[in-house]
C-alpha cells in the first residue's frame, strides 16, 4: 500500500507537465520532451488504474501495511556483519584511501 | 510599551537523540564514536542490494522507556516507513523512520519557570535511523562521505507548537537531557552530536489565534545556543514585522561565533518525501505485559525523587535539585541514607567534599574507593564528636577516596583523634592556665571572653586533637572555682 498524504500525486488529478518535471526532479531524472509525453501518458494510465481499483468496496477493511505476516523479526543488540573499509569502497566510482567522493556539495 | 511586547513568540522543538546501543539499528556495526572512517559499515550501512535489515530489539526497548518517562502512549502495532530524498551521506536514497505509527505519542515533559510548572505537550517520539556523514574541507572540489554514523539508532522528540520563550526552551532541552542520561539511553553530548535540536519559530500579534510563518533554525549544538539562537530569530522577525518586511518560509542555520542566524535553504519544494511502508522491515507488535515490564523496571525519576528528598527527608529544593542534577549523584545518596537518618549531612558531604574532589580529580562516583557505607561511618564519627567536620574532610576523605578503610582506623593513623578522656585534657588544661597567670586573674575580674584564648592554648597543646566541648566546660569549672 502506498501512502500518499504528502505527495502531489492526487487521485482524480490531471497529469501535467509540471507534475512531471517535479517528480523527474524528486528522482533525479532527466527525460526528453519525447520521453515527457510519454511518460504523462503512462502516469495518466497508472491513475485510471487506481481509479478502477477505487471501485471495490474497503469499508471495514484495514489498510494493508505490510505484504508478510512476519512481524516481530528482531535482532539481539550485537555487533557483527561489517566489512574492511576496503571492500566497502571497492565499487566506489570516486574514492580515496578513506573515503567515499562526491561532487562538492555545502550541507544545508 | 516595548514594540517586542506587542507580539508572542510560538516555538516547537524537534530533538534528536542517538542511542546507547552497541550496534545499528538495523545492522550489526558498531555505532561507538570517533572510529576511522568507514570501518563500521556493512552492505546494509551502504545500501547495497540484496540486503535485509532485521530491527534492534534494544533500540525499540530504549524509546519504550523514553517515552514512559514522558507520559506517552506506547503503540502497539508499529510500522517503518521510507522518508525518501537524495544526499550523499543517504546511501539507500531513503531514510528509515516511523510516519503513520510513532512508537510513542502524546505525553509531556515537565519543566519550572520561575518556579512555576508547566508542561511541554509531546506531539511523539519516533525511531529512526542517522545519516552519515560529509566532510567539506578535505578537497576543494570534492565532498568526502563517511558511512559509520549511517544507521545510527536516534529517537526524535517533537514537541507541539507550545513554548513561548527562549527560556522554557533552554529548560526543556535541559531536562530532556537530564532524562536521556538518568534512564542511561544517549548520553546527551550536544557537542558531539548525540543530542541534536532544531527549533521552530514563529511570531504573531498577541491575541492573534493563527500561527506565523515558520522559520526552522538549526545548528545549535548546546544549549546556550538553543536559547541565543531563539531569541535573535525572534528578535529579526519582530524587526521585519515592524519595518513592513515578510517573513518568509525558511530554513536558518545559527552561527555562534556572531550570534546571528542566516538563511540556507528557501521554502522548497522537497518536503515531499512520498512517505511509504517499508516491504523490507517486518512490522513490530508490542504487547502489555512487554511494555508494563519496561515500566517497572524504569528507575525513580529525577523530578520525583527531589520532591520526595524535599518532603521526606527534609532536604532544602536546592539541595534535592542538586542531588538529582545526575544519577549516580542520586544514587549514591540513596545508598548512603541506607546507613545513617543523618540526611542533611549526608547531603552536606556529596555536594560539598565529595563532589569538590571528584571535580577535581576528573573521577566519578563508581571509580572512588569511598564507600556508601564508609561515608555513613565518616559521618558517624564526627556525630559522636572524635573528629570535627573540617578535619574530616581535609585530612580522612582524601585517604578514603583512594582505599576502603575504616575512617576511625585514619583517624588513629594520622592521630587526630579528638582526646575526650578527661585526665589527659586536665593535664592540658592546667598547663594553659598555669602559663597565663594574668589571663587568669583578668578572667576571674569578669573578662569572660577570654575563654577562647585558653581554649585556643589548649587545642595548641593538644596539637588539636582536644574536644573543644569538653575543654570549654573544664576551663569554665577551673576558672569559676577559685
Amino acid at each position: 500500500m502506498v501512502h500518499v498524504s504528502n505527495s502531489v500525486i492526487f487521485v482524480n488529478m490531471e497529469i501535467t507537465n509540471e507534475m512531471i518535471d517535479h517528480l523527474a526532479h524528486l528522482s533525479r531524472l532527466h527525460f526528453s520532451e519525447e520521453e515527457k509525453i510519454a511518460m504523462k501518458d503512462d502516469m495518466q494510465k497508472m491513475i485510471a488504474f487506481v481509479e478502477k481499483l477505487k471501485e471495490v468496496d474497503v469499508t471495514g477493511v484495514k489498510p494493508l501495511m505490510h505484504m508478510s505476516d512476519a512481524v516481530n523479526v528482531l535482532r539481539e543488540d550485537e555487533i557483527k556483519g561489517s566489512v574492511s573499509r576496503e571492500e566497502a569502497l571497492l565499487n566506489a566510482p570516486l574514492r580515496d584511501e578513506q573515503f567515499f567522493k562526491v561532487p562538492k556539495v555545502i550541507r544545508k | 510599551m516595548n514594540i517586542a511586547d506587542k507580539y508572542e513568540a510560538v516555538i516547537g522543538l524537534e530533538v534528536h537523540a542517538q542511542l546507547q546501543t552497541n550496534s545499528k539499528l538495523f545492522c550489526g556495526d558498531s555505532i561507538a564514536f570517533g572510529a576511522a572512517p568507514n570501518t563500521h559499515v556493512s552492505p546494509i550501512t551502504l545500501g547495497h542490494p540484496g540486503t535485509l535489515p532485521k530491527t534492534n530489539k534494544k533500540a525499540i526497548e530504549y524509546a519504550i522507556k523514553m517515552g514512559l518517562a514522558c507520559n506517552c502512549e506506547i503503540e502497539k502495532d508499529n510500522y517503518f516507513a521510507r522518508k525518501n530524498y537524495f544526499y550523499p551521506d543517504l546511501p539507500k536514497g531513503y531514510q528509515i523512520s516511523q510516519h503513520t505509527t510513532p512508537i510513542c505519542k502524546g505525553g509531556f515533559v515537565t519543566i519550572t519557570i520561575n518556579g512555576t510548572e508547566k508542561n511541554i505537550q509531546l506531539n511523539r517520539i519516533h525511531l529512526e535511523e542517522d545519516a552519515g556523514k560529509s566532510i567539506h574541507d578535505i578537497y576543494d572540489d570534492y565532498t568526502c562521505i563517511d558511512l559509520n554514523r549511517a544507521g545510527t539508532p536516534l529517537i526524535e522528540i517533537v514537541t507541539e507548537p507550545c513554548l513561548q520563550s527562549s527560556e522554557e526552551a533552554y529548560q526543556y532541552v535541559g531536562e530532556l537531557r537530564r532524562l536521556v542520561r538518568w534512564l542511561n539511553i544517549c548520553d546527551g553530548n550536544m557537542e558531539e552530536g548525540s543530542l541534536r535540536c532544531d527549533a521552530n519559530v514563529s511570531i504573531r500579534l498577541k491575541g492573534e489565534k493563527k500561527l506565523g510563518v515558520k522559520v526552522e533554525v538549526k545548528n545549535l549544538n548546546s544549549i546556550r545556543n538553543i536559547k541565543k539562537a531563539i531569541d535573535v530569530e525572534i528578535e529579526r522577525m519582530i524587526h521585519l514585522a515592524e519595518n513592513g518586511g515578510i517573513i518568509t518560509q525558511q530554513t536558518r542555520s545559527f552561527d555562534a561565533t556572531n550570534d546571528t542566524t542566516f538563511s540556507i535553504l528557501d521554502k522548497e519544494e522537497a518536503n515531499d518525501y512520498r512517505y511509504f511502508a517499508d516491504p523490507d522491515l517486518a512490522p513490530f507488535h508490542l504487547t502489555a505485559p512487554f511494555i508494563q515490564k519496561i515500566q517497572t523496571s524504569l528507575p525513580a525519576l529525577p523530578q520525583q525523587l527531589s520532591k520526595k528528598y524535599q518532603n521526606e527527608l527534609g532536604l532544602s529544593e536546592y539541595d534535592a535539585s542538586q542531588l538529582c542534577d545526575e544519577k549516580s549523584t542520586s544514587d549514591y545518596f540513596q545508598s548512603t541514607i541506607q546507613f545513617t537518618n543523618n540526611y542533611k549531612a549526608v547531603a552536606n558531604w556529596i555536594l560539598g567534599p565529595i563532589r569538590n574532589y571528584l571535580n577535581e580529580a576528573n573521577a566519578s562516583f563508581e571509580t572512588i574507593a569511598l564507600l556508601p557505607e564508609t561515608l555513613a561511618d565518616l559521618i558517624k564519627l564526627i556525630e559522636d564528636g572524635k573528629v570535627n567536620f573540617s578535619v574530616a574532610s581535609s585530612k580522612i576523605l582524601p585517604v578514603l577516596m583512594k582505599e576502603n578503610k575504616s575512617p576511625i582506623t585514619i583517624a588513629q593513623e594520622l592521630n587526630i583523634l579528638q582526646v575526650s578522656d578527661t585526665n589527659e585534657l586536665e593535664n592540658w588544661v592546667n598547663q594553659a592556665i598555669a602559663s597565663m597567670p594574668e589571663k587568669v586573674n583578668e578572667y576571674k575580674k569578669g573578662k569572660k571572653g577570654l575563654i577562647g584564648l585558653f581554649v585556643g592554648e589548649v587545642k595548641k597543646l593538644s596539637k588539636g586533637k582536644a574536644d573543644p566541648k569538653i575543654v570549654t566546660t573544664l576551663l569554665e569549672q577551673k576558672l569559676n572555682q577559685s
